[in-house]
């Protein structure tokens, strides 16, 4: 298949934008239910970081795009099959060590990738990048610490929060996802080399999750297709709620 | 009388003397036990009112219809649990502990405002939340700037600037929607309508039935009646209604000239006396969502605890 640069560009933006809409939807569920107050807060604010992230990638997607169409338009007038996030994003926010992980497992990612993208020949992304980096940073400082403190709390704790990871684990695979999206616009020095990220990710991954004492589950299997637009079933319900407004009263404006 | 008698009431004068001549009562300062038992119970229930106020608005965050609306809500609902927390901060400062006095939140032995028993039912509820509610919030609040007691006063001074904005960021929901289409403008018509009557609920009783306010003024602690902030509210609300072509629903509004404020008409006390002991339509709703949060919450802070006494233990060995 030929791809050409503004099209590779566009979906590239939309894949970071997506995740960033669909965990900061999933993150503001916890909205006044969070476990302590503190909790409560922090999660708050990340979701509003990733909200932000969304916009901010949504905004330069429609840019590239060149087509009329606004942030909102394509964050809220989708269909499922064409959200790009990965299936981790997407999964339900479970009891706070399954939010916790997915959250975890997304951070250490997030971080690897913000640091190369803010290194982008594009300008604009490399900006966006960059100021993403510094909010991803403590994103990731908050989850590895819940990590630890899960996974060598009580027994309890530990036995859910290695639930967790087991659960989960298999969602991993796919932020290494790339394609010929990718290919060009590592060669246009626009882009990342997403595979080389996985080396790093899984030592970090290993270290939090070595000072957690959780185990690495042994099963290797690895689902996909989040990034082709095959979803899991949650998504549906999430979009369906997420656009609930835009749907019901459509071209209005808010 | 004894010794002991004559030098507590030595202090109370004292003390209402300080009260009298504006000089704020700081945690450390001697205070009679009814004084920081009324404190402890109108701060208590302030920060649980903050809490249990991001329910109804947190109900719509993932519906927000667009994401400058989206991340508006969301910072509106972190700001509401930073209130609560300076306010529970303040309650500690006088020897109430912050876990027990959510406790009573969740036993339904503490009270938080009546307002937060109402569903948000539509989009609009989130303008005329942030115009209504906060705004009379805005009015309760900017007097207790004033008030005696200093950790209380000084908390006040951050979350009215935060109301503030809170208000005006609704006022400026419901505006467009009044000035927006017609399927709009009967968002925000049915959504005034349905939030008017529970917002002048939320001054409190009338002054004749108030049986704490007498003392509560004389303590500074309170330094306008709850009839006075209502007629304040009023007369501020009003105009901005008029302004964007809504209708308040009351058909005895009127202006008074002699006395230069609205004239309004009666309140359903009954409808205020039942939601106040539990029986407006989501109080259940709401305590059982706090109480659920800490007790489905409770093993994350064990495990916290748990992890802080092994770290201590390994830092002592
Ligand atoms: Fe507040
Ligand atoms: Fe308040
Ligand atoms: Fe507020």
């Amino acid at each position: 298949m030929e791809i050409n640069k503004q099209d590779a560009l566009f979906e590239f933006v939309l894949r970071i934008a997506d995740d960033s809409l669909i965990l900061g939807h999933r993150i503001s569920e916890w909205c006044g239910h969070g476990p302590i107050l503190e909790e409560d807060i922090a999660l708050t604010n990340i979701a509003l970081d990733f909200v932000g992230q969304a916009t901010n990638f949504y905004d330069y997607a429609a840019k590239v795009e060149g087509k009329c169409r606004t942030a909102d338009d394509l964050a809220f007038l989708r269909f499922e099959r064409e959200y790009k996030n990965v299936l981790l994003v997407e999964q339900p926010n479970g009891h706070f060590g399954d939010t916790i992980a997915r959250q975890f497992f997304f951070d250490v990612f997030r971080k690897l990738f913000f640091e190369e993208l803010a290194k982008s020949t594009d300008e604009e992304l490399a900006g966006i990048a960059e100021k993403s980096l510094l909010e991803t940073k403590y994103h990731l400082r908050h989850s590895s610490e819940w990590m630890i403190r899960l996974g060598d709390g009580t027994e309890e704790s530990h036995a859910k929060i290695q639930e967790s990871v087991d659960t989960l684990w298999r969602y991993t695979g796919e932020l290494f996802f790339s394609n010929e999206v990718d290919a060009l616009l590592l060669n246009e020095k626009i882009g990342v080399d997403i595979a080389a990220l996985k080396r790093p990710w899984e030592k970090q991954v290993r270290e939090i999750l070595g000072e957690a004492t959780i185990e690495i589950p042994a099963h290797a299997w690895q689902q996909a297709g989040g990034r082709t637009g095959v979803h899991s079933e949650h998504l549906g319900y999430l979009l369906t709620e997420l656009q609930y407004m835009q749907r019901a009263y459509p071209g209005m404006e808010w | 009388m004894d010794m002991k008698n004559i030098n507590l009431e030595d202090k109370e004068r004292e003390f209402q003397a300080k009260i009298d001549a504006d000089i704020r009562i700081e945690p450390n300062d001697w205070m009679p036990d009814s004084y920081r038992k009324t404190l402890i119970r109108q701060i208590s229930q302030h920060a649980h009112s903050e809490i249990v106020g991001m329910l109804p608005e947190g109900n719509w965050v993932t519906r927000a219809p667009n994401l400058r609306r989206k991340a508006v809500l969301l910072a509106k609902v972190q700001d509401e649990a930073g209130h609560g927390l300076y306010l529970y901060s303040a309650v500690e400062t006088l020897g109430a502990d912050r876990e027990d006095t959510i406790d009573d939140l969740h036993s339904g032995k503490a009270k938080y405002s009546s307002i937060f028993n109402y569903p948000t039912l539509t989009w609009a509820d989130m303008g005329t939340v942030g115009w209504l509610v906060d705004g009379a919030a805005i009015m309760n609040q900017v007097p207790l700037c004033r008030c005696s007691y200093g950790p209380y006063a000084r908390a006040m001074v951050r979350v009215c600037k935060e109301e503030s904005f809170h208000q005006r960021q609704g006022f400026e929901i419901i505006a467009g929607l009044a000035n927006g289409t017609p399927e709009q403008k009967e968002l925000a018509q049915d959504s005034l309508n349905r939030w008017w009557w529970p917002a002048l609920m939320m001054f409190g009783p009338s002054d004749e039935n108030s049986k704490h306010t007498a003392q509560s003024i004389k303590w500074k602690i309170k330094r306008e009646t709850n009839d006075e902030l209502r007629q304040k509210f009023v007369d501020v609300t009003v105009p901005q209604a008029e302004m964007i072509g809504l209708v308040i629903p009351d058909k005895d509004l009127k202006w008074n000239e002699e006395k230069q404020g609205y004239d309004y008409g009666e309140i359903n006390w009954d409808e205020f006396m039942n939601v106040i002991q539990g029986n407006g339509p989501c109080n259940k709703q709401r305590v059982d969502a706090r109480r659920n949060a800490k007790e489905n919450g409770m093993w994350v802070r064990e495990a916290a605890t748990a992890y802080a006494e092994k770290r201590q233990a390994k830092k002592a060995s």
